[in-house]
């Protein structure tokens, strides 16, 4: 765990033990240090320069299958007592004797830079540079808005099983949005570079996303209405990856699949695609966005295969709904923040590489869409019915990518598209997203490469 | 709370502001998840913080934390100036003064919140779940049903002579049922919304979630066209929340919203009646002042046809030579004071729901879009997004439909809006809406 940990293990001791008074299956008390500083770059001006900084802990007690949970800011021992005595309150049973604490050790991703320890202005030069990339990029570009945000979270779990961990977390991402302007056309790009990563990060050529994000909008100036109707579909490499993220990752988590609102509850075992398609969830991916040491209930994060060659294999479980399975967790127990309880989320979630060249999947679509790149989506794992909104699309026609289009949406159910997938590209690349479930936000990071969905309905104006 | 406000405004200027602003805010949560007829979860909470907005003449800048003793508030202050010495010089930039006229006196808070026991809030929650299993045998489970309610106190205290503290208190209830048919599982959301437990109608509560999932059953895809939609009040709140995001004076000052070189302009029907309302006694999101401390008020926006007027902060509005209009939203200490809608109220029409759906003839009733974070282009107004409902044939409800899409954008949706409903409700998506069904003469509608 890290050098230093929130609460004194003493402490955690007597406050699980407290959380117990009335009896329990379990408790549990989750630490949380958070600093943020994040500033912005509008109209080439510096501005929403902003830090804050907090802490406090969440303390839960699972017993008659019921969660019992208060949460207090501060990481007082005198507050902690009373939110143990708080979500202890309601229970009426015999009192239980957690576990003696045994401190497990964990190494936390490694911050080359930490981003606290840069200078603002620094900060600043990074979002000039953007600014000026994103305005250098062609005569059309409007405006240029770039923002850059750094939060460091230390937590700190103890539990009744006499699990004493910890995990010191630094997440660093720029994100630039260009608007371009020809007579009354209007048309936005953007791009993002994140991780769980220090100032490192922007070592390389961090202004590439904004001359990236400049031609997007650019292009989309030239853009046509989007078709509408059922069609062969290519989704690009990296963001194209919240495709999986959303059709399988969410409908996989053990939260929906045990209540029977998931299209992949009964699943296990299957096949749902084909051969050519396995995919993975990995919480330990070196430096990416939704790595952590461990998952927010103090289990180590793992690379967990979920897909294999076209048939489920495994879910995705926190601690809670992997003991009503009978299975271990697979480290998937995330929380938004000690003021959130934890849910079944995923971490880094990817369509393995294949074998087909990106240029070959397009070119045996004679008639299609090729979406380049997607703004984000969504799904109702009950019904499998799925959205993705385009952010960079276009035609293609005679196997080649011809005119892009404006304003695309991709609209399916599931089970049907995932089996509809006929080829998964060679190339790879992870990208950044932030994801929203039952209130709660988390970081995760979706990857794949070039991947073709046989038919699949494109929701443009043109009919 | 006010001193402890005043305090933090005092400790900024001590640390080298000029001027300063402090929102402090103490909320107490309690929320109740229920499946099966347990308690599932039960969360007790409380939160404080205070967010401090310091200015060095035309630099400002933003610090917020939770540790509120005086040595934690120096802490803040410094970060809250070390923040604005990183910012640009920004000519408009500057304290909000405070408003000539007193603030609305406004009752925001029911007792039912605090007197409510947690076995009470729990028996409300699972009430909503048992109405939604009882409603209906094609019911096959509640895949979750939720109380939640927070009582809040904010302060707000600058430099300029800001000085403002309310109360106030707001709940919520929904259910997400399942229900099935022969081809498989179809959900639906019943939700109601008011200042206190007592407020509620768990009842109404299941049977609408059960009534949307099984209205559902055998949906298939509708054809792709353009036809006469009309967006039931749910989903016609979330256009009316876009169509709002794009009158706030920021996205209009800086050239990144649809509305932006409209204002007097006609927009081409005179169907669609906007206000935005901070003081509507019965508005989820009314307060008697702003995220700034300006006084709430009821802003026209679009009125006979005709766009009336954008939102503005303090910042926004001396950039346009104008008064702020008390739109500065917050989204708690941890945020910065941006533009933003309060209340959203669309004025109700003369058409009951039955005789819009004759209006309409031939077309598609929307009922539930999903993918508007992605789907919608703020800055253009162009959007694309996923939805579900009936087929209406002959003026009436038919079959229903799912997985297709409705594109258009917002200008000229709001161009082609034919009619407004009779019977409106408040709405918790697109922020806070007050909204009665809409029917728009055409959309295009891409399905099979």
């Amino acid at each position: 765990m890290n050098d230093a940990p929130l609460i004194e293990p003493e402490i955690a001791a007597r406050v699980l033990a407290g959380a117990l008074d009335s009896g329990g299956e379990f408790a549990e008390v989750f630490a949380e240090r958070r600093a943020a500083m994040g500033m912005s770059i509008d109209e080439s001006r510096i501005e929403s320069v902003q830090s804050g900084a907090g802490e406090g802990a969440g303390v839960r007690v699972i017993g008659d299958r019921t969660t019992y949970f208060a949460h207090v800011d501060g990481l007082d021992p005198a507050d902690l007592e009373r939110a143990a005595a708080e979500a202890a309150s309601a229970l009426r049973g015999e009192r239980v004797e957690p576990r003696p604490l045994v401190a497990v050790a964990t190494t936390p991703q490694p911050i080359e830079i930490p981003p606290g320890a840069v200078p603002a202005e620094r900060k600043a030069e990074l979002l000039r540079e953007l600014d000026e990339r994103g305005r250098g990029a062609g005569d059309e570009v409007a405006q240029v808005l770039a923002s850059y945000a750094e939060a460091r979270r230390e937590v700190t779990v103890a539990n009744s099983e006499g699990l004493f961990t910890g995990d010191d977390r630094t997440r660093t991402r720029i994100a630039v949005q260009v608007v371009a302007r020809r007579g009354d056309a209007v048309e936005t790009g953007a791009e993002t570079l994140g991780g769980h990563r220090g100032f490192e990060l922007f070592e390389g050529d961090p202004g590439s996303i904004a001359a990236e994000a400049a031609g997007k909008a650019l292009t989309l100036l030239d853009a046509g209405p989007a078709p509408a109707g059922s069609m062969p579909v290519v989704v690009g490499g990296g963001f194209g990856g919240v495709l999986f993220h959303e059709m399988t990752g969410h409908g996989l988590e053990a939260d929906h699949i045990q209540k029977g609102a998931s299209v992949y509850a009964g699943k296990l075992g299957e096949r749902v695609a084909e051969p050519l398609l396995s995919a993975y969830d990995d919480g330990r991916m070196p430096g990416e966005w939704g790595s952590d040491a461990i998952d927010d209930e103090g289990t180590p994060t793992q690379k967990t295969l979920v897909l294999d060659q076209g048939r489920v294999v495994s879910y995705l479980y926190d601690r809670l709904r992997a003991e009503r399975d009978g299975v271990a967790s697979t480290g998937n127990g995330r929380r938004e923040s000690f003021r959130h309880l934890p849910i079944p989320r995923m971490t880094n979630t990817y369509i393995a590489p294949g074998d087909a060249e990106p240029e070959a999947i397009i070119a045996e679509v004679e008639k299609g869409f090729y979406a380049a790149s997607f703004g984000g989506g969504q799904v109702d794992p009950a019904t499998g019915d799925f959205v993705f909104g385009v952010s960079e699309g276009y035609l293609i026609e005679g196997g080649r990518v011809t005119r892009p289009c404006r304003g695309a949406t991709l609209i399916g159910n599931c089970l049907q598209a995932l089996a509809a997938i006929d080829a998964v590209g060679s190339d790879f690349a992870m990208k950044t997203g932030i994801c929203g479930k039952g209130g709660q936000s988390a970081p995760v990071g979706t990857g794949q490469g070039h991947v073709r969905i046989a038919a699949m309905t494109v929701g443009g104006t043109e009919v | 709370m006010i001193e402890l406000a005043d305090r933090a405004a005092q400790a900024a200027l001590g640390a080298g502001a000029s001027d300063a602003e402090a929102y402090a805010s103490e909320a107490s949560e309690r929320e109740v998840r229920v499946h099966g007829g347990e308690v599932e979860s039960l969360t007790a909470a409380t939160e404080r913080g205070l967010g401090l907005r310091a200015w060095i003449g035309k630099r400002v800048g933003y610090a917020y934390g939770t540790d509120l003793g005086d040595p934690g508030i120096r802490v803040i202050a410094g970060r809250a100036v070390e923040a604005a010495r990183a910012a640009d010089e920004d000519e408009f930039a500057g304290p909000p003064a405070p408003s000539a006229e007193a603030p609305a006196a406004l009752e925001l808070r029911d007792g039912s919140i605090d007197s409510w026991s947690a076995a009470q809030v729990a028996d409300l929650a699972l009430v909503v779940e048992r109405e939604a299993l009882a409603a209906d045998p094609r019911v096959a489970g509640v895949e979750q049903a939720v109380y939640a309610g927070s009582a809040d106190r904010v302060a707000i205290a600058s430099s300029t002579g800001i000085a403002g503290e309310y109360e106030s208190s707001s709940c919520y209830a929904y259910a997400q049922v399942l229900a099935t048919g022969e081809d498989g599982t179809e959900t639906g959301l019943g939700f109601d919304l008011g200042r206190g437990p007592a407020a509620l109608d768990p009842a109404a509560v299941g049977r609408e979630g059960a009534a949307r999932a099984t209205a559902m059953i055998g949906a298939a895809k509708p054809d792709s066209r353009g036809c006469p939609v009309v967006l039931d009040p749910t989903v016609a709140a979330s256009f009316i929340g876009l169509i709002g995001s794009g009158l706030c004076a920021d996205a209009v000052q800086r050239g990144r919203s649809p509305f932006a070189e409209r204002l007097g302009a006609e927009m081409g029907s005179e169907a669609l009646v906007l206000h935005d309302d901070r003081i509507d006694p019965s508005g989820p999101a009314s307060s008697p002042f702003d995220g700034e401390g300006i006084a709430g008020s009821r802003t026209a926006l679009i009125d006979g046809g005709t766009l009336r007027s954008f939102l503005f902060d303090a910042y926004t509005a001396r950039r346009g030579g104008t008064e702020s209009t008390g739109s500065a939203g917050r989204s708690g200490y941890r945020s910065l004071p941006r533009v933003s809608t309060s209340n959203l109220v669309v004025a109700t029409g003369a058409l009951g729901l039955d005789r819009l759906l004759a209006e309409a003839a031939e077309g598609v009733c929307v009922t539930d879009v999903a993918g508007l974070h992605s789907g919608v282009n703020p800055v253009t107004g162009v959007f694309s997004v996923g939805a579900s409902g009936r087929a209406i044939r002959g003026g009436e409800l038919a079959e229903p439909l799912r997985e297709f899409t409705i594109a258009s954008d917002l200008i000229s949706m709001l161009g082609a809006l034919r009619a407004a409903g009779a019977e409106s409700r408040w709405v918790p998506f697109g922020g806070s809406v007050n909204t009665p069904p809409l029917l728009i003469g055409e959309m295009t509608v891409a399905g099979a």
